[in-house]
Formats: structure tokens, C-alpha cells, sequence
């Protein structure tokens, strides 16, 4: 006679079985496909990023396919959720290279991610792409960065505020890395526009109190508040901000303000008028975004809440990543990083990007908006074919082909 | 002058908060022993519903008035489901509330999405001296003293709170009497949930509300409520108070790093010199 | 010992040595980082499936570990020694950690809270440390990106080829199997009875005559070295530390691992793991965003279906099919 407890266990297993028996084994693939890999977060805090770019991953491999794959066969992504935590990334990273074999490795959002995978792609001699705005200086033959850079970002949003609000900064920055290096760079252009930085403040991730912030900042009476704040957590700021009534005193300018759609969380009277630069926006006035945009909505719904610059940019990385293994004639490596290095243009939704040889980055225009009261963002200002100095000036993996490394600035 | 009266706001302010989001986990855990790791999840429901009522129209209040009400009725959902085959064992409630955390986040993930638009600090802000001040930081401030005050009583001053008192001291006897136990703990448990989600709900028109926003406040309930000790109003009260004071006054001197760190520091300087936590200083260890 | 174990020690050293062969690479690099994962579980399980003291700071030992390995390695390239300082160095901080602790007397739910702050306090300062002058000798601790470029562990010499995938599985196979045996000696020993005597109940082995602080602090700094080791192999095995291994999951995923495999069978905080880990690791290739539901449900379960955790479950399972041999009175 089973008892309850007995009976519950049999069928809790049974179904443990099937639910794994069902999942997606991830490899055997159909003989002329190729399979590429993908690592994003889908779940946990920075999914808040991920997610646009999941969906760009998608549409990306798609429109590849739809245009004949790659060396005429298809794509096939395996795509792992890295749950937002860092050892999965080298996990997976490990499994994608070694076990499913992929012909390139896309993915890792923060920086951490990113530096959790580089070893293994090192270690194995894999191809890897990191679509993502950071905090530049990577510079590692085997990888590409196609996110916007602090001299494509900070080198123009700096001078422009000088001119536009006053020489006097007051600089928040979230407590990572990205924070404290883009600080850096904030502290050089703001010399060289003979600006002064009155005060610069580095936040924890997990600070949702800013008052004492707030505080300080309205003593020091700064011409404009320069936000490098990131997360979820950080949105509580203009928040904060505006409660106090300060947002209609003080500008904000930022160069991630937007990336994790906080100007969806945040509502209109809270974030009208913050200042951002980014290569792409939903808003971009040009036939191929028109179009980007349309297809976008159809494939995903006209309610999507904004594709941001990452999706942007996950998009572009794929697309050279196709266009460098086209004209290789080839899936390996070696091959497919000389023509990446060839010096290729692509017609991307932003404009036309280039990517720069010597530091394996992308050559954006570079676009500034306010955020307005639909959600979405009005642009005044473009700058077109910004180099990413940052990188460029510190790396040449022509020259110097062997390196494997992230260069931080030393001021 | 006006300097020292913001910061003295804010201070107040950063206490009272704390306050507010331990008590629920002071209910949970210090009342009832149930290491419940998806408190910072029931702050989030708590979030949650003030946004959802909104989008439909209620004012801002409405949904802070219904949020106790709805999260306390999914606690008790989650207490009768899950909790109450666990009493007594705390290390299983430690497992099962953290599975219980990764399904809530994921669960309103699916059904929300991660960026659900928020709701504007509402009342504005007033000008003392050269600072502004945002008015709904008195609010919350006046709100944790209408529900510390509102625990204090129903606590130690309403057959409710005896029964409740009774039956974490002693189930056989509050059985004896008449009073199932069982309903007790259950009903303790959706209070423990509903303060949880009062306190998310106030805490919503002040930060970006996403799914994964119990993270950043559950190490610090936690740490809060075992600084308190054993007893649930006082206790918390005191923790919240010490604890709360050296976070934000150093993060007004400094820097909030500096603050963080103080607060953990204090904490362990606590902990050592009190077994029992603050509650030992006038209560004898049992 | 019974036969029953000596049966299963010899099937997990056959399986060590066997399993290789039948793996493909991304499966031995895969496992390796579980049974490293699992000689974390194992410090945590010794010092409280055994000692009874629970410890939220097993994974900022292991983060120690792992740093001081990172520091070692690229500063003087001998990884060897690296990996030993690894295991002192957590070892060395546990003595101080526990004398304060024990000496003072402190209670055993405060111990756990106490080691969990220290833990938030050491992620709240290593996450600080982006800066390129935080750095301890040729070593840039790297703030939140963590240290990268650490070198793997090499057996010949600081030029010498570093350990490729099949040598290392068996390295960390072997020392897991090690220390396993270890921590199962020294429970059967005396010292490791009085242990449990503590465990069960600290006033009376007072009353006995045993000073308890002297063997709660030595279980506590062995419980460091065995999480200071895996550390060490962990930075070995993905060339990377970061602070995340300071963070809150992180402290708090160890002792779930323990739970679920069971806790005080040691052998269960290796299963507990490779459980965990490896439904993680599986959701997560699902790709979707249920995952987390997914294993926070299945969590649950297991916590209401298995009281004691998933080992004792499993040996009662395999006794009671033992018991039923022909001639016996089948059991219902």
C-alpha cells in the first residue's frame, strides 16, 4: 500500500524524467546547417538588457537566412540563458565552443560577462563578438567589440554640455567598472573643454536610497549632473530627482540612461528632457530604420515597448559576422577575422558603420536626443563616423596581432 | 540650518524605511521562525499591485491600501500550499522560500515583462531653504509610525495579538482553549506577507519597480531583524533605528559605499557584543 | 565499514577513472566544474552536516581562494604553490573569523548571520577595486570584471604546459575524492565524534570536559582550507575570479546544495551539487525565460517530497532493495 508521500515521490520523478527527457538536446544538426552560438541573459536583474537583445538575435538570424545564409547554408543559433550569473557564462561558453562546435560565439552583456568568457574563447581559438555599449580597451585578436565606446559617447555628449549648460559637472556613477573608467574619461574631456568637475560620486549597484545624493548635489549647484548610473535599481534616482522638483532646475545628460528602457519605467514628467547620445534610436529618420522598425513591430508586435541601442548592435554584429564568413569563403577563424579585418562597411539601421581593422571596433555616427513625453526620445544632433579613440589609440592587433587583453586608461 | 533639517529628514526618512520593509520579516522570522528568503519577492508583489491598479485607473492610494490586502492573501496562498508542512524545520523553509523567490521572479517576469512603466512620486516637493524636499518622504515617515503604532496595539493590546503571542510561546495550550493553532499561524503569516507588501507598495513611487527588486533590500531585513533579536516591535524597531542611522549618516558625509559598509560593520560589531541581539538588553535570554 | 560502502567507494574511484574516456571534452570540462562546485558543498557540509555550525561564508572562502590563487599565479607563476596558498590563506582568515566567534561565545544562528555580512562586506569592497592601482603586485584585482588572465594550473613548472582537461577532471576528481575520504575519517575519528557531540548538544560536552572552542574554531579553519582549495581550482579551471562569488545567491546557493543532497552524509553534498547545478545548467540551455520558475518549483518539491534530503533518501531506497532478497519477507 503506497502512502502519499510514497505515490508523490513516483510521480514526481516520473515527471522530472519527461521534463528533461523534452528539453532541447542541442546538438545533431540537419547536415548544411551551421550553428552559431549566443549567450544572453534572459532571466534574472539584467535581462532588463537582455531581452531586446534576444529578440534582435532572432530577427537577425532570420533575415540572414532569409537572405540565403551564409556560404549558402542556414544558420542555426543555439542560444543559452546565462541567468545573469557570471559562471554560466564561462560554462556555456566552454559548452558552445566545445560541444556544439558553434563557427562564432555572440553574447555577455555587462563587462564581468564578457571577461568570464574571453579566457575560454582565448583558450580555444574561438571567434567571439560582444555587442554591447562598455567601457572600451579590449583588445584581443580573436575578439570584436560593436558597441558604442566613452570617445564615441562621453568624447562628444562632454563638450556639447559644456557649451550648452556651463563648465560645471557633477558626476554619479554606478560603482563597477564601467562607472569608475567612464568617470575617468568624463574627467579627461571635461579638462580638454575646460570644464570642472566639482564633485564625481560612485553608487553600489544596490543603492535605491539617494537622498544623501540628492542632497550634496544641491549644494554644490552644478551646471549639469553627469549620470553614469546603470540597473534597475538606479532608476529610483531620477526618480528621486524629479520628486524633489530638481529635474526642472538641473540637467541630466547620460550616456546609459535608456539602455534598459528607463524611460518606459520612469514616467514622462520624471525623464522629459534627460539628454542621452547613443548610435541608434527607435526615432532614426532613415529608409533602412523605417523599414528595420516595420519589420521589427511585424515580427514582434506593434506594442513592443522600444528596441534600444543594444538590439541595434546586436543586429549590426551579426550581420558582419555574415558579410566577413561571406567573403572568407570560409568558417575558420583564422580566416574569417583577416576579412573581418578587411576593412568592411555595412549599411546598418543607424547609418553606415565600419569596422576599424586595427582595433576590432565599430566607427559609429553617433546621434544626441532629449527623452520626450511618448516614451521614446527626440533627436537634435548628429556627429557622423566617430572612431573609438579610446581603443584605437592603445591597440593596433595589425601591428601587434598576439594580444589578448582589456587596457585600462591610465591618466 | 536648513542643511541640518533635510538631513535630518533624510535620515529619518532611510530609518523609517527600513523599518517598515524588516517588520513583515520580523514577523515571519521572529515570530514564527520561517526563514522566508522570498520576503524581498513579497515587497515586490507589494510593487507590483500599486502599478497594476494604477494602469486601471485608481489613484495611487487605492492601490497602497490594496496592496497589504493582496499580498497578504497570496502569503497565505503560499502558507497553506507550502509553509506549514515546514514548521520546525527552518533550514527547509530557507530551501523552499528560495525556490519560491526564483518562481516569483520569474513568474511576474513572464506575466509583466522586466520594464513595466512606474508610477511619479506623487505630492511634490518643498522648498526649505536652498534645498528641496520631496514631500512624500514625510509621508512614508508618517505612514511607518501609523504601523509601527498599529502593531504596538493589536500586538499587545487586542485578543488577536494575545492569541498570536501565545500560540509562538506555547500551540498546546492556545489549542487547549479553543484556538486552532494552525489558523493562527496562517493568519501570521498573511500579516507577516501583507506588511511585506504595504511596505513595497510605499516604497514603489520611489524607485523603478522591476522583478528582481527584492534583492536589493532582503541581506538587509535580514541582517536587521536578527540585530533585533527576539522580540518583533521593539527589537526591529531599535535595529532599524542604530542600523538605519550609521547607513545614512555616513552616506551623507561620504559616500553611500561608505555607508553600506558601516552598516554591515556595525552590525557585526552588534552581534558580538549581543547574543541575543538588541532585544537581550532588556529581556533575559531564554 | 560496510560492504555496502566499501562497494560504493570502489564504484566512485572506478567511475573517476573510467568516466574520461567516455566523455566528450565539453563534458569533462563541464564535470570538472561540478565536483569543484561539490568540494565547496563538502566544506560547508563538514562544518555543519558534521559540527553543526552553520556558515553563510563558505563561498567568500572560496572567493579568497580563488584571489589569493590569482595573485599567487600571476605574480610568481608557480601554481602549485599558488594553489596551496589558496587553501591557507581561507584558512588563516576562518582562525580569526572563528577565534573572535567561538572565544566570544557567540550563538550559532549569529555565527550565521555574522559570516554572511563579512561575506556582503567583502563583495561591497572587492567590487570597489575597478581601479587599475588596486592591484597586488603584477595582479589587477579588477573591481567588478574581477581578475582575468589567471594562468591554470601547471604540474611542470611555471613554463611547463598547464594541466589540459582530462588531467584536470582527475585532479579535481581525485582531490574531491580525497578530501571526501578525509572528512569521512576524521567524522569516524574522536575528534570528529566529539564533533558531532557538539552538535548535538554543546552544554553537555561543556559539562563533559571538552573545550569546544579549540575544535569549533580547527573544524571551522579545515572547513576554510577545503573552500580556499576549491577556490583555487575554480580560478585554475576558468582563469577568472570575480566578486560575485561574494554575493548573496551565491552564499546562500551553497547551502542549498547541501539541503538538497542531505546534509551531515557528506556524500550527499556532492549529490545535493551536481543535482542543482546541473538542472541549472539545463534550464538554462532551454533558453527560454521560464528557467527560474522552473527550478524554483522543482526546489520546492524536493523540499516537500524529501524531508531529509536527497541522500538519505537514496541509501534508504538502495538498503530497502537490498533488503529484499528471495527467501526474506517482502516489505511493503
Amino acid at each position: 500500500m503506497l502512502t502519499r508521500r510514497q505515490a508523490l515521490r513516483r510521480f514526481g520523478a516520473a515527471s522530472l524524467g519527461l521534463a528533461l527527457a523534452d528539453l532541447p538536446p542541442g546538438r545533431g544538426q540537419a547536415a548544411e546547417e551551421i550553428v552559431v552560438g549566443t549567450l544572453l541573459d534572459s532571466t534574472g536583474p539584467i535581462n532588463i538588457y537582455g531581452l531586446p537583445m534576444v529578440d534582435a538575435t532572432r530577427f537577425a538570424i532570420d533575415d540572414i537566412n532569409a537572405s540565403g545564409g551564409v556560404l549558402g547554408r542556414k544558420l542555426r543559433v543555439v542560444q543559452f540563458d546565462t541567468q545573469s550569473n557570471n559562471q554560466l557564462y564561462t560554462q556555456y561558453a566552454t559548452q558552445l565552443i566545445l560541444e556544439s562546435k558553434v563557427a562564432v560565439l555572440m553574447g555577455g552583456i555587462t563587462s564581468a560577462s564578457r571577461e568570464a568568457v574571453r579566457p575560454v574563447v582565448d583558450k580555444y581559438g574561438a571567434l567571439y563578438f560582444y555587442n554591447e555599449q562598455y567601457e572600451g580597451g579590449v583588445c584581443d585578436k580573436n575578439v570584436f567589440c560593436t558597441g558604442v565606446t566613452p570617445a564615441q559617447q562621453i568624447g562628444n555628449l562632454v563638450p556639447w554640455s559644456v557649451q550648452e549648460y556651463g563648465p560645471k559637472f557633477y558626476t554619479l556613477a554606478a560603482d563597477y567598472n564601467y562607472g569608475h573608467i567612464s568617470a575617468d574619461w568624463v574627467k579627461l574631456y571635461l579638462q580638454k573643454s575646460k570644464g570642472e568637475l566639482l564633485a564625481q560620486e560612485f553608487i553600489p549597484l544596490d543603492v535605491v536610497d539617494f537622498g544623501s545624493v540628492i542632497q550634496r548635489i544641491e549644494s554644490a549647484r552644478p551646471s549639469v549632473v553627469f549620470s553614469l548610473l546603470v540597473g534597475g535599481n538606479h532608476i529610483a534616482f531620477y526618480r528621486q530627482f524629479a520628486a524633489a522638483g530638481l529635474n526642472k532646475k538641473i540637467p541630466v545628460v547620460s550616456p546609459t540612461f535608456g539602455l534598459g528602457n528607463e524611460q518606459i519605467v520612469l514616467k514622462p514628467e520624471e525623464a522629459e528632457g534627460i539628454v542621452v547620445i547613443y548610435p541608434y534610436f527607435q526615432e532614426l529618420d532613415n529608409e533602412a530604420n523605417r523599414k528595420w522598425v516595420a519589420a521589427w513591430h511585424q515580427r514582434f508586435g506593434a506594442g513592443y515597448p522600444y528596441i534600444t541601442d543594444s538590439a541595434s548592435t546586436v543586429w549590426n554584429g551579426w550581420h558582419l559576422w555574415a558579410m566577413a564568413a561571406d567573403k572568407a569563403g570560409s568558417l575558420e577563424p583564422a580566416k574569417v577575422i583577416a576579412a573581418l579585418e578587411s576593412g568592411l562597411t555595412f549599411d546598418a539601421p543607424e547609418g553606415r558603420i565600419a569596422l576599424d581593422p586595427q582595433s576590432h571596433h565599430v566607427v559609429h555616427t553617433v546621434h544626441m536626443a532629449r527623452v520626450n513625453d511618448k516614451k521614446g526620445f527626440t533627436i537634435f544632433k548628429t556627429v557622423e563616423n566617430v572612431e573609438p579613440s579610446d581603443t584605437k589609440q592603445v591597440c593596433d592587433l595589425i601591428a601587434k596581432p598576439g594580444q589578448h587583453t582589456q587596457y585600462t586608461p591610465k591618466f | 540650518m536648513d542643511q541640518v533639517l533635510v538631513t535630518a529628514v533624510g535620515v529619518l526618512f532611510a530609518i523609517s524605511t527600513l523599518v517598515l520593509l524588516a517588520l513583515g520579516l520580523a514577523v515571519i522570522f521572529g515570530m514564527m521562525g520561517v526563514v522566508n528568503l522570498a520576503q524581498g519577492e513579497f515587497l515586490m508583489l507589494g510593487a507590483y499591485t500599486v502599478l497594476v491598479s494604477t494602469s486601471h485607473g485608481l489613484p495611487v492610494w487605492a492601490g497602497m491600501a490594496l496592496a497589504p490586502f493582496v499580498v497578504g492573501a497570496i502569503g497565505v496562498l503560499f502558507e497553506r500550499s507550502i509553509i506549514r508542512f515546514l514548521y520546525g524545520r527552518p533550514l527547509d523553509t530557507m530551501l523552499a522560500t528560495w525556490g519560491l523567490s526564483l518562481a516569483l521572479v520569474g513568474a511576474v517576469t513572464l506575466v509583466m515583462g522586466p520594464a513595466t512603466e512606474g508610477i511619479a512620486t506623487p505630492l511634490g516637493s518643498i522648498e526649505i531653504g536652498r534645498y528641496s524636499l520631496s514631500v512624500y518622504r514625510l509621508v512614508v515617515i508618517a505612514i511607518t509610525g501609523g504601523t509601527v503604532l498599529a502593531a504596538y496595539l493589536v500586538l499587545g493590546h487586542t485578543r488577536a495579538g494575545l492569541v498570536a503571542r501565545a500560540t509562538m510561546q506555547a500551540p498546546g495550550l492556545v489549542a487547549a482553549s479553543g484556538v486552532d493553532p494552525r489558523h493562527v499561524f496562517m493568519a501570521t503569516f498573511g500579516v507577516g506577507a501583507a506588511l511585506a507588501g504595504l511596505a513595497g507598495a510605499v516604497m514603489a513611487p520611489l524607485t523603478g519597480v522591476v522583478p528582481s527588486m527584492g534583492l536589493a533590500f532582503i541581506a538587509k531585513i535580514f541582517i536587521t531583524v536578527m540585530v533585533g533579536g527576539s522580540t518583533v516591535l521593539l527589537g526591529t524597531a531599535a535595529s532599524s533605528g542604530v542600523l538605519g542611522l550609521a547607513e545614512s549618516a555616513v552616506s551623507y558625509v561620504s559616500t553611500p559605499i561608505y555607508g553600506q559598509v558601516a552598516m554591515l560593520t556595525l552590525a557585526l560589531v552588534l552581534l558580538r557584543l549581543l547574543p541575543d541581539g538588541i532585544s537581550g538588553l532588556w529581556r533575559e535570554r531564554r | 565499514m560496510s560492504r555496502l560502502e566499501l562497494g560504493a567507494w570502489a564504484l566512485g574511484v572506478l567511475v573517476l577513472v573510467v568516466l574520461p574516456q567516455a566523455l566528450s571534452l565539453f563534458q569533462l570540462v563541464q564535470y570538472t566544474v561540478f565536483m569543484i562546485y561539490a568540494l565547496l558543498a563538502l566544506s560547508l557540509d563538514f562544518i555543519w552536516g558534521i559540527a553543526g555550525i552553520l556558515s553563510f561564508g563558505q563561498a567568500a572562502l572560496f572567493g579568497i581562494g580563488g584571489y589569493v590563487y590569482g595573485i599567487v599565479a600571476i605574480n610568481f607563476g608557480l601554481t602549485p604553490l599558488a594553489l596551496l596558498a589558496g587553501a591557507l590563506a581561507p584558512a588563516a582568515a576562518a582562525g580569526i573569523i572563528g577565534y573572535v566567534a567561538f572565544y566570544g561565545r557567540v550563538g550559532s544562528m549569529y555565527f550565521a548571520v555574522v559570516t554572511l555580512t563579512v561575506t556582503l562586506i567583502l563583495y561591497q569592497v572587492m567590487g570597489s577595486t575597478a581601479d587599475p592601482r588596486y592591484a597586488v603586485g603584477a595582479a589587477e584585482l579588477g573591481g567588478y570584471n574581477g581578475m582575468t588572465n589567471i594562468p591554470s594550473l601547471s604540474l611542470a613548472g611555471p613554463a611547463g604546459q598547464p594541466v589540459g582537461p582530462a588531467e584536470g577532471f582527475y585532479l579535481a576528481g581525485g582531490l574531491l575524492l580525497l578530501v571526501l575520504a578525509s572528512c569521512v575519517a576524521l567524522a569516524r575519528s574522536s575528534y570528529g565524534r566529539v564533533l558531532q557531540g557538539i552538535r548535538e548538544n554543546e552544554r553537555r560536552m561543556e559539562l563533559l570536559g571538552y573545550d569546544v572552542r579549540w575544535r569549533k574554531l580547527l573544524a571551522f579553519a579545515i572547513s576554510a582550507a577545503i573552500a580556499g582549495l576549491a577556490g583555487g581550482l575554480f580560478a585554475s579551471w576558468g582563469n577568472f575570479i570575480n566578486p560575485e562569488v561574494f554575493s548573496l545567491p551565491q552564499a546562500a546557493i551553497v547551502v542549498i546544495w547541501v539541503l538538497v543532497g542531505g546534509r551531515g552524509s557528506l556524500w550527499g553534498a556532492v549529490l545535493g551539487t551536481v543535482l542543482v547545478q546541473y538542472l541549472a545548467s539545463l534550464l538554462g540551455q532551454a533558453g527560454a525565460t521560464y528557467t527560474t520558475v522552473l527550478l524554483g518549483v522543482m526546489l520546492i518539491a524536493i523540499v516537500l517530497l524529501f524531508r531529509r534530503g536527497l541522500a538519505p533518501a537514496l541509501t534508504e531506497a538502495l538498503a530497502h532493495a537490498v533488503r529484499r532478497r528471495p527467501g526474506m519477507a517482502a516489505r511493503g
